[in-house]
């Protein structure tokens, strides 16, 4: 009954294409969960099917025990899910604190948004270009500001698609410390394609093909299995 | 940031009021009473659209609807007081059940900009086909494209004998106007307004933020409703008689073209734009020389090219530089005149040409 994140046979069809197939998915509380997976294996639509993005064509999600299908993404937001997407999205035109301020003013008076933004900023290391519009950062920064966005709506299950796609190594590193920090209070699943990047911070790892589930287990067993490494390890090697 | 917004917003209030104060010494007040009332009906899509991001083809609907709810009520009542409230109530409670409807529809941009413009339509039409003795509210008779005439026009509250009129009449609108400007400043400062401009930027964040968006989008129309609705509701007063004319596309198309002239993504703007154009086009129909139609769209044309940001956010901008201001760390590559409005609007915000 600590379980967090239900499907059960969700399924994704846009047209001919069976983009999430049948998949019967389960995650703990406080669980960190690595998704991977060839592109187009399913997983950017497998998360916004969680969210209400997009409604599944069939199947169920349950949220903390709730069944959440085909809700609306405020709704679903507003359990406590929050969502870093696999295309950074935040507000270009406005500055990296009202980007923030606006995350925490949801649940949070005007001051106690502030100071929650704030903190934020200050654990994603934003202080120096809080001022600045956030269409004029790079890739990285914008991919922490969203990041900090989330973070600011306080959820206690995130969902984070390639949270380090376009970063250095040495940003890489520090959003893998934040994960595994913010880990502490929420339950986590990640996208990621980088290898070491999920060694380091991941225990299960859950392996997406053609939109269905080819395999569940510890990463290293993963690593290892044939399988896998066919449809996307070899592919990369 | 917070005070520097509310010392600017001070400074516009005190320009404007000296200026109207001054104005009536320059041109006669009966014509700038129509100016305000115009200033204030760009205003009501300069900020639904400017900052909530939602093009309305017939912002003048809600102009029509407030002017026939004020004549209706008043020919009915008699005391203003109550069609004036009904003015802005209706259009507001129309906004609201049309943007209702197109927001929780989930309607794309463009069909907004269509059904808006249909309505728009719509109400023309029927309006204009008004003219039986069928149609009658209460005593007052749609009258078609006649419209309707000899209503009570504005009085002091409780009193329908002291009309307000003439220079009174002048001063009411300005000082309206002023009004309706410092709340929509204030209401842009709230979270509320702040969260609007945020699903003008990204719609999609915002809701996985958790907001409805539908929601706010829908009471921001209204809001803007209410306010066409006011100036259609002292239109009527100023004229003393509505026709259908009020609900016409022209009517709507010149509303959006004193938005552009003026700045998107200000308030000042729109504004100044629908009293400066509002006024040449007064200069213009005073002659035959030239075609009015044919030097407003010369006028809209030459503006988008040359003036991408509108007039006001420009002169902003230059005053900006002047000062020595930062405005060159612009992003190299965002051209002039080949950007989207919404780029624009985006830029007039950020440099602070947001009055
Ligand atoms: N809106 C859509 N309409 C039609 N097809 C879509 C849509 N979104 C995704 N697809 C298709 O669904 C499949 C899965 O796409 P998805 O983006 O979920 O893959 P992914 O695993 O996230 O890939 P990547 O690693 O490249 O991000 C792809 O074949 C894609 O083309
Ligand atoms: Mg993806």
């Amino acid at each position: 009954m600590s379980s967090v994140l239900e499907t059960r046979g969700l399924t994704m069809r846009f047209g001919g294409v069976t983009a999430v197939d049948t998949v019967d998915f389960n995650l703990q509380r406080k669980e960190l969960r690595c998704l991977i997976g060839p592109n187009g294996a399913g997983k950017s639509t497998f998360f916004k099917c969680l969210t209400g993005q997009l409604k599944p064509s069939d199947g169920q999600v349950f949220i903390d025990g709730a069944e959440t299908t085909g809700w609306d993404p405020h709704q679903v937001a507003r359990l406590g899910v929050g969502i870093k997407t696999q295309v950074p999205s935040v507000m270009d035109g406005l500055s990296v604190r009202e980007n923030i301020w606006l995350a925490a003013n949801r649940t949070h008076g005007r001051e106690q948004a502030r100071h929650r933004a704030a903190d934020a900023i200050e654990r994603l290391d934003l202080g120096t270009i809080a001022n600045s519009e956030v269409g004029r950062l790079s890739h990285g920064e914008r991919q922490r500001v969203e990041l900090g966005i989330v973070i600011a709506g306080e959820p206690w299950l995130i969902l984070l698609d390639e949270p380090a796609a376009g970063m250095t190594a040495e940003e890489v590193d520090r959003m893998a410390d934040i994960i595994v920090d913010l880990n502490r209070e929420a339950a986590i699943i990640i996208v990621e394609h980088d290898m070491q990047f999920i060694r380091s911070i991941a225990r299960k790892v859950t392996v997406f093909s053609q939109g269905r589930i080819l395999m569940e287990d510890d990463v290293d067993a993963v690593m290892q299995d044939q399988q896998v490494r066919d449809v996307y390890l070899g592919k990369k090697a | 940031m917070v005070g520097g917004e509310f010392r600017k917003t001070l400074a516009v209030i005190v320009v404007a009021f000296v200026a109207m104060l001054i104005g009536p010494s320059l041109i006669d007040s009966y014509t700038l009473t129509v100016l305000i009332i115009y200033g204030m009906l760009a205003l009501s899509l300069g900020l639904i659209w400017g900052y909530g991001g939602i093009l309305c083809f017939g912002q003048a609907v809600f102009f029509g609807l407030g002017a026939y709810s004020y004549a209706i009520a008043a020919t009915n009542i008699g005391e203003s007081t109550v069609p004036f409230l009904l003015g802005i109530a209706i259009p507001f409670a129309f906004a609201f059940l049309l943007g209702a409807m197109m927001f929780y529809g989930r309607l794309s941009d463009v069909y907004l900009g269509v059904i808006t413009l249909v309505v728009t339509l719509i109400f023309y039409k029927f309006v204009n086909s008004t003219a039986g003795p069928e149609y009658v509210i209460g005593n007052a008779r749609l009258g078609g494209f006649n419209g309707i005439p000899g209503f009570q026009t504005l009085n002091v509250p409780g009193d329908p004998g002291a009309y307000i009129y003439d220079i009174d009449f002048y001063y009411f609108c300005g000082v309206a106007l002023l009004v309706v400007y410092a709340l929509v400043r204030w209401l842009l400062a709230s979270p509320f307004g702040r969260v609007a401009v945020a699903i003008r930027e990204n719609e999609q964040r915002v809701e996985l933020m958790g907001y409805d968006v539908r929601f706010r989008k829908t009471v921001l129309f209204a809001v803007g409703g209410a306010i066409a609705g006011l100036s259609g509701t002292l239109f009527a007063s100023w004229a003393e008689i509505v026709t259908p004319g009020m609900f016409s596309l022209a009517q709507s198309a010149e509303i959006i073209i004193w938005c552009i002239v003026g700045g998107l993504g200000t308030l000042v703007g729109p504004v100044v734009g629908a009293m400066a154009l509002a006024y040449l086009k007064f200069l213009l129909g005073q002659q035959s020389l030239v075609d009015t139609t044919l030097v407003f769209g010369l006028i809209l044309v030459l503006s988008v090219l040359f003036l991408p940001r509108g007039v006001v956010p420009t002169l902003g901008l230059l005053g900006r530089k002047r000062r020595g201001g930062g405005s060159s760390r612009r992003r190299a590559g965002r051209g002039r005149s080949g950007r989207g409005r919404r780029a624009m609007q985006e830029d007039a915000a950020k440099e602070g040409a947001d009055v």
